[in-house]
């Protein structure tokens, strides 16, 4: 919202295309930009070519085709140890023969750090990823949190203009990954470094990223701030992989508005609904801005339809309720907001949906 | 229980055989040979067990003591050419393309598939006076000299009247060639096995964080092979020490090793006694060998092991 009309990208690619040998293409023209301390993300299903991509930012794959720009200048073809950008691996490669504090030292006494300085500043980089204590361990004597937190530790260390990491939080266990979320999103901000997170974790982008570039078979489909992504995806893949939405098919032809067409869905019959794109499109709604009532609703605008309850699907602060109208399948979530309420909606109950039609979307492909 | 019998028959069906093997043909003749090492020659054939040092005292001989130095030394400059030549052929092997990769394991182990002996004198064939190596250097010779005549040198006879073919054959450095090239495989194999392990993102990090190739090399590479450095050492280093038919056909007669010595005893000398004394040295230096690499490694295990 407020990085992408700043001044100078730190990180500028521009028609970036990857073909490994094999003609296997797995990036495609792609272009982005990423500002100064910005927590980015790169997120997409497996194999979409988001390690391809952090990979030529960190000079271990050279692009066919197109320039990649770090901090104003053309790092396209540098070698990987001349870049003021570090990498976090996914198998974090700490190194097994060297003690913690060395592992975080190894980029300083490659860059001739005076011993001092290098002592300092290692016990301040632990100190940031709170492993102040274990510099003398061996890798080997860590836990996998542990190991990834030397990682960090050695990476920021360098003091890098940029710092890519790759799926830095898949190898954890699901309360560590959430924890680990929070610590990384403190540490960005703590040491202001730009961060460039390759995820395939939809939630995982949404909870840490200010921007998010949704990656699909090599190409980008939409940048966006995790708000954007959710409530305004340009398309039904983006939609569908943020989150959980209903899609229903249906035709839409131009309408008075402005950015809104007129759509025609079963079973909900012709609205109008946000949207630019004409001819078959999706009509796209989020389940929790669908209303789900037992009596005809009374605000006659709204599109509705009646159905009946086919499962529930319990997930503690809300549930799934999936109705059946006229063969089509349509969720809506239900806020558990009260104790006492979890009983309204069974298996069989006739009910009826509605929603506004401002929260609806036509997409296109 | 009756398949328990079973299973104790077919135990000891797979235990006797080798069991019976490994001592017929392996203990029972290195306890008499370590027997015969306390004995003493009595007439042609006979030997006399009198529990006396003095074949181990004799072995002491600065002569014998001579060709022990020696043929460790030699073992030692085999195991090092071996090292740095297998290092850029391991990691050669290792980042080829993986068909490219097959093929090299292929040349690199296609020598075990022939006889010692037959390759021994392939490459007598290859360094004699009227060798490969040989007329490569006057094809050489030749052209250089017509190239000399061509710019109007040649009546200086600046590389010599005649091409002087090279005495390579016969001495030491004969010797070092031909247990250089018998021994390589041994290097190459435990140093790719160790290589190819490594995790890739080991050399990546480093190159990451700065390091050039050489830094990386020395600091994250060779350390991280360091148990397949160790194996290839130990057996490249063992059967060089004991190499009998590399000196025997290659070297001339200053070039004899430890095992070319210990034969001798055995069949032209007939002296079992000093033989077995002999040989059993050469036994307690290996198994010393043996024993300082099972210290280190230990050592390298304590201080954090390779993933
Ligand atoms: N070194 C390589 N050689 C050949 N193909 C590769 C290589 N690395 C990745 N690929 C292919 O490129 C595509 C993108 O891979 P990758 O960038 O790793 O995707 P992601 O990280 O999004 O899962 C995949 O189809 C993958 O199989
Ligand atoms: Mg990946």
């Amino acid at each position: 919202m407020t990085s992408s009309t700043q001044s100078d990208p730190i990180i500028k690619i521009d028609q970036v295309s990857k073909t490994y040998p094999g003609d296997v293409q797995a990036v495609k023209n792609v272009s982005l930009e990423v500002h100064q301390g910005e927590f980015f993300a790169l997120l997409g299903p497996s194999g979409c070519g988001k390690t391809t991509l952090l990979r030529m930012l960190a000079g271990f794959e050279i692009p066919n085709e197109g320039t990649i720009m770090i901090d104003g200048e053309d790092m396209t073809d540098v070698q990987p140890n001349a870049r003021c950008v570090n990498m976090v691996f996914q198998s974090y490669a700490v190194f097994p023969h060297m003690t913690v504090a060395e592992n975080v030292g190894y980029g300083l006494k490659v860059d001739r750090v005076k011993k001092k300085e290098i002592q300092e500043r290692v016990a301040e980089a632990l100190e940031l990823v709170r492993l102040g204590d274990l510099g003398a361990r061996m890798p080997d004597e860590l836990s996998g949190g542990q190991r990834q937190r030397v990682a960090l530790a050695r990476a920021l260390v360098k003091r890098p203009k940029v710092l890519l990491l790759d799926e830095p939080l898949s190898a954890l266990d699901a309360k560590l990954r959430e924890a680990m979320q929070m610590e990384l999103v403190r540490l960005q901000k703590t040491v202001g470094i730009t961060f460039i997170i390759v995820t395939h974790d939809q939630s995982e982008a949404l909870s840490m990223a200010n921007r998010i570039a949704v990656m699909e078979g090599g190409t980008v489909r939409q940048i966006a701030t995790p708000e954007e992504l959710y409530e305004d995806p340009n398309s039904r893949f983006v939609a569908d992989f943020i989150g959980q939405i209903n899609l229903f098919d249906g035709t839409a032809v131009a309408s008075q508005t402005e950015e809104k067409v007129c759509a025609t869905v079963e079973p909900f019959g012709t609205m109008e609904i946000w949207g630019e794109t004409l001819g078959p499109v999706s009509l796209a709604i989020r389940p929790e801005k669908i209303n789900i009532d037992i009596e005809k609703p009374t605000t006659s605008e709204h599109p509705m339809a009646q159905g009946t309850v086919t499962d529930i699907a319990y997930y503690g602060g809300y549930s799934n309720v999936f109705v059946d109208v006229a063969g089509t399948r349509i969720m809506a979530e239900v806020s558990n907001d009260t104790r006492i309420r979890s009983s309204t909606f069974e298996r069989g109950t006739k009910v009826w949906i509605s929603f506004n039609a401002e929260d609806a979307l036509a997409l296109g492909d | 229980m009756d398949s328990w019998r079973q299973h104790r028959s077919a135990f000891w069906a797979a235990f006797t055989a080798p069991t019976f093997w490994l001592v017929v043909f392996f203990l029972i003749p290195l306890s008499l040979l370590w027997l015969f090492s306390f004995g003493e020659k009595e007439g042609i054939t006979g030997i006399n067990i009198t529990w006396t040092l003095k074949q181990y005292a004799r072995a002491l001989d600065p002569l014998y003591l001579g060709i022990f130095a020696k043929s460790l030394w030699m073992a030692f400059l085999t195991t090092l050419i071996c090292l740095i030549i297998a290092f850029p052929v391991a990691i050669a092997i290792v980042f080829a393309p993986p068909k490219a990769r097959l093929w090299l394991l292929l040349l690199i182990i296609l020598p075990f598939w022939t006889n010692l002996l037959i390759r021994t004198y392939a490459l007598i064939a290859v360094l004699r006076t009227r060798g490969q190596v040989n007329f490569g250097l006057e094809w050489m010779w030749e052209h250089a000299n017509s190239f000399l005549t061509l710019v109007g040198l040649g009546s200086y006879n600046l590389l010599g009247a005649d091409f002087e073919p090279l005495g390579m054959l016969y001495n030491n450095s004969a010797v070092l060639i031909g247990l250089v090239y018998v021994h390589l495989p041994f290097m190459v194999l435990p140093l790719y096995a160790a290589l190819d392990r490594l995790d890739r993102s080991y050399m990546e990090a480093s190159f990451d964080l700065g390091a050039g190739h050489i830094r990386t090399f020395r600091s994250i590479i060779i350390p991280l092979a360091l148990p397949g450095i160790a194996s290839g050492i130990v057996i490249t280093f063992i059967p060089a020490m004991g190499s009998y038919l590399t000196p025997d056909l290659l070297g001339g007669t200053d070039s004899q090793m430890i095992a070319n010595v210990i034969e001798r005893q055995f069949k032209s000398a007939n002296d079992w006694p000093f033989g077995a004394a002999l040989s059993f040295i050469l036994m307690y230096v290996t198994f010393f060998g043996l024993a300082l690499r099972a210290v280190l490694s230990k050592r390298e295990k304590m201080g954090g092991k390779a993933a």
